[in-house]
């Protein structure tokens, strides 16, 4: 089989993070990753299957992975080498498209044989798992970045069939690869507990933010949804996905004062604002979008943190003084409805994807060996207009080998 | 004597034209055999002795009024309202003409036994006036005489316990202003009349006014059907105000009207900026040489350090008439004596107007001339200064020369800001902004809060600006800006050069290559009366 690979070599991951500082995605030049031919994994255990990746996305993490941003944190819950892609649509049985699933990439305590399974998978909050290093499977919290499970920029991979949802014949290959996303969007905005008109600000636009705003506005009761765009096409889509306003990245403070009617600190300077909106969430997930999260929600506020933060210096005194609420958003699982029904995230994430369309957010794909190019794509996406960069892997010859 | 205005023909041998560019300026050699460019009048001739000029005009007041002494009278309450820093253009050199005035009228008061004054600025919706520019304005004498007891105020269209509400005209427009000049038992306003859209029944009915009142003359409809709001007589702006003045009559407030008009004096005719009010051809070696060197060494400088070299010049604009008594009365005398100064006959329209923009504007004194003052100067107040028909045709292109820099001053103009991000980030159409967006800043209690205690311009004033310019909007075929910075231009709706010969070359897509060209040679000011 055919795929990329992410070695541990310490020595090239030092030069890639040197690179990814200057220019982001061209970590993929110098970094660990390489194309291979590679033996398909073995099966981890009896009920295994081997599925065969049609469209892999290319997420936030991976690109932070590659150019060696991603924090040390990680390091043992993953497992070397491995097959990134966990944004994965793929054939069941054989090629024809007949059997298509979207993989569901946690490797919680069933896919690991481990029964009775924790507290939080026994609650279906899979994400949480507590065993995310242990069982029968390498360490790895999801597909895509354990060794014994391949990952989806690759021909062939293994899954659990726990994992996989299967594709009806309607949605095109396109949407189902962007329900894994749509699914951390969907708890993101699920588990932020947004009540009736409550004011949303969504830090950044690119697939995680527009996802996360289509969520909100189709999951939630939310009332004025705030999107903070950079780019063109980040403006139309946030809007057509329910932003009611937008703003700039250097604008936030200005817009959310306007939109709530609060005071300001500063002499038409706005240094800080006295009340705020009632949510932000942060697709971003740097030192910047903290820094305005933490200023432009209200005292008792919440943000939520769903771009992948690592190591991050902020000033907390604003969280301490106004009591703000700091939260974290990660994976899927079951979600609690504002109807109080419970629902398998996927689930929903399926329902949206139809709702909104958001088969139109996967802007380009590429083959296997054009991989430097889709990750400087991707890495650069909302300047060059892009939202969502897939592998295609449907044309690769490998792929019917086996 | 000084020599009037007039029409210049280009044509090969006429020497490259100066446009202002904001705290700098552009030569341009214009295209011969298509090309006219208008120059103001010089200078009109000052009156010789200006304190004694009021005087006379105190004591022999135009309409049906008595002399000012005949209406003092001890017990009264008296107050004096005069223009506030946004006239005139740029501030002029000490001692400003309100100084004299309120010291004639107090003078006046005093002999009469009147002890109950206060002085208001009438501001409208304008930032407040810092001390140092109150002190500017009526002079240290009269600032330390009444400013530390409270009586020398700034008005606060947003005091509600501070406005008295007069009835409305008879088509619904409400009249409300401030409470203490309302009571009065005399009102004595004292204006600077530096265009001729200014003073009359505006001087009260806006300068006092609050927002409730000022917006039923201050919006889209009203503006677009101001044709010119230069030319009372065809201003539906002014229309509201005669209106309102009649309300104001009919409740009786009681008015002694001074109105004033200054000449074009602008830059002197000693130092460096001397030169900018000479013609191009009558420029000898001195001059280009003066010229290139002021040019060079502003080059050099930061823009911070520029802009403070000429927010600090102080004209030496002198007074050329002063007339005082009845509103109707007095306003009538001074459009005369205004349009004496800054009319130039002009024959038939253009397919592109040019101007190069100043640093100056009404609303950026000591300030920043942020991108929304650019429009307003140039859609506002240079394409109305006309009389007849905007000088240029309908669907024609008009090409403005200024470096329209993304910058605000967040203490004056913070709700420009939210403006510029918000608005008109969605759209220029005058007519949505006013309907989607006007109410919302006009109420946002912190615009509200810094407009009442801090220096900034109210929340709705850069809708004002907006609307300003709608007539401009909706009469012309394109807008290209020399100079601007692209992103800021293109905000306003507006396509950006980077040369004057660039412009042409894109007005020409609009108007055709052989489009005929006006350039207005402004400032000094000038009106054009269009036949
Ligand atoms: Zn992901
Ligand atoms: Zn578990």
């Amino acid at each position: 089989m055919k795929a990329l690979q992410f070695e541990a070599r310490p020595a090239r991951y030092a030069a890639a993070a040197a690179a990814g500082r200057l220019t982001p995605g061209a970590g993929a030049k110098v970094g660990p990753l390489r194309l291979r031919d590679l033996d398909p994994p073995e099966l981890p255990g009896p009920d295994w299957v081997v599925i065969r990746p049609r469209l892999a996305g290319i997420c936030g993490s991976d690109l932070s992975t590659i150019d060696g941003h991603a924090s040390r944190y990680f390091e043992p819950i993953v497992s070397f080498p491995f097959v990134p892609g966990h944004e994965v649509v793929a054939d069941r049985t054989g090629s024809d498209g007949s059997d298509r699933v979207v993989v569901e990439p946690v490797l919680g305590c069933v896919t690991r044989g481990i029964d009775p399974p924790c507290a939080a998978c026994g609650r279906g909050d899979l994400g949480n798992c507590e065993h995310i290093a242990f069982g029968a499977l390498a360490p790895g919290l999801q597909s895509g970045f354990c060794h014994d499970t391949g990952g989806g920029w690759s021909t062939l991979m293994v899954a659990h069939p726990s994992q996989l949802h299967p594709v009806p014949a309607s949605m095109s290959d396109e949407a189902a690869v962007m329900v894994e996303p749509t699914a951390c969007a969907v708890h993101a905005a699920l588990t932020a507990g947004i009540r009736e008109g409550d004011s949303v600000v969504v830090l950044g636009t690119g697939t995680l933010g527009l996802l996360v705003t289509a969520a909100l506005r189709h999951f939630t009761p939310a009332g004025s949804i705030l999107a903070v765009a950079k780019h063109p096409t980040q403006r139309e889509l946030a809007r057509a996905l329910g932003a009611d306003l937008l703003a700039e990245p250097d604008e936030v403070l200005r817009a959310v004062r306007r939109l709530t009617g609060t005071m300001a600190l500063g002499d038409g300077r706005i240094t800080r604002l006295t009340g705020g909106a009632d949510h932000v969430i942060d697709c971003v997930g740097s030192a910047a979008s903290l820094a305005d999260a933490l200023a432009a929600v209200r005292p008792k506020g919440r943000v939520t943190l769903v771009g992948m933060p690592g190591h991050v210096h902020v000033d907390l005194t604003g969280l301490w003084q106004r009591e703000i609420v700091l939260a974290g958003a990660y994976a899927y699982g079951t979600e609690e409805l504002p109807s109080g029904e419970r629902r398998r995230t996927f689930d929903l994430a399926f329902e949206l994807v139809r709702a909104a369309d958001l088969g139109r957010l996967v802007s380009a794909t590429y083959p296997l060996a054009r991989y430097q190019d889709a990750i400087a794509h991707a890495a650069s996406a909302g300047r060059r207009g892009a939202v969502k960069i897939a592998f295609d892997l449907r044309n690769e010859k490998e792929r019917t080998r086996l | 004597m000084t020599r009037p205005g007039f029409v210049l023909e280009v044509d090969r041998n006429t020497p490259p034209i100066l446009f202002h560019h904001g705290e700098g300026f552009r030569l341009e050699k214009l295209p011969p055999g298509r090309t006219r460019v208008i120059y103001p009048a010089e200078p009109l001739e000052p009156i010789e002795h200006p304190d004694a000029a009021i005087r006379h005009a105190l004591l022999n007041p135009l309409g049906d009024s008595p002399p000012l002494p005949a209406l003092l009278r001890p017990g009264m309450k008296l107050t004096i309202a005069f223009d506030d820093v946004s006239l005139p253009l740029p501030p002029m050199r000490r001692p400003d003409i309100r100084q004299r005035i309120i010291e004639q009228v107090l003078d006046m008061a005093a002999a009469a036994g009147v002890d109950d004054v206060a002085l208001i600025a009438a501001l409208a919706l304008h930032r407040r006036m810092t001390e140092a520019e109150l002190r500017h304005a009526v002079g240290d004498r009269v600032y330390d005489a009444f400013a530390p007891h409270g009586l020398l105020t700034n008005h606060d269209a947003e005091d509600p316990d501070n406005l008295a509400y007069l009835g409305t005209t008879d088509k619904g427009e409400e009249v409300e202003i401030n409470k203490r000049a309302a009571e009065s038992d005399l009102l004595v306003y004292v204006n600077i009349n530096i265009v001729s859209m200014d003073g009359g029944w505006k001087s009260t009915a806006t300068g006092l006014a609050s927002y409730r009142s000022l917006r039923h003359h201050h919006n889209v409809r009203t503006l677009r059907h101001s044709r010119s709001f230069m030319d009372q007589h065809r201003s539906e702006l002014h229309s509201s105000n005669w209106r309102m003045g009649k309300v104001l009559r009919d409740a009786g407030v009681k008015i002694f009207q001074i109105e004033t008009t200054i000449n074009n004096d602008v830059f002197g005719t000693e130092g460096p900026m001397s030169v900018l009010q000479k013609r191009e051809w009558e420029w000898n070696a001195r001059d280009r040489f003066t010229f290139l060197a002021m040019q060079k060494s502003l080059e050099r400088l930061p823009a911070r350090t520029r802009r403070q070299i000429f927010h600090s010049w102080k004209a030496p604009h002198a007074m050329t008439s002063v007339q005082a008594g009845e509103v109707e009365a007095v306003h009538q005398v001074t459009t005369e004596n205004v349009y004496r100064q800054h009319l130039v006959a002009v024959e038939g329209q253009t397919d592109i107007l040019t101007m190069g923009l100043p640093y100056i504007c009404p609303y950026n004194v000591n300030s920043i001339m942020n991108p929304i003052l650019v429009m307003c100067l140039g859609l506002g107040y240079f394409f109305n200064l006309y009389r007849g028909r905007p000088l240029v045709r309908e669907g024609g292109v008009l090409i403005m020369s200024h470096p329209t820099p993304w910058e605000f001053h967040p203490v004056h103009h913070p709700s420009y800001i939210d403006f510029f991000e918000q608005v008109l980030a969605e759209t220029t159409d005058p007519v949505e902004i006013e309907s989607r967006y006007e109410k919302q800043y006009a109420e946002d209690e912190w615009y509200r809060h810094l407009y009442r205690t801090s220096y900034a311009y109210h929340g709705v004033h850069p809708f004002y600006m907006w609307y300003w310019g709608s007539h401009a909007l909706a009469h012309l075929g394109q807008v290209i800006v020399v100079g601007g910075d692209p992103r800021a231009v293109h905000r306003l709706g507006f396509r950006p050069a980077s040369t004057m010969q660039d412009a042409l070359e894109m007005a020409s897509d609009v108007v055709g290559r052989d489009a005929t060209i006006t350039h207005v040679h402004n400032p000094p000011i000038l009106m054009a009366d269009v036949s």
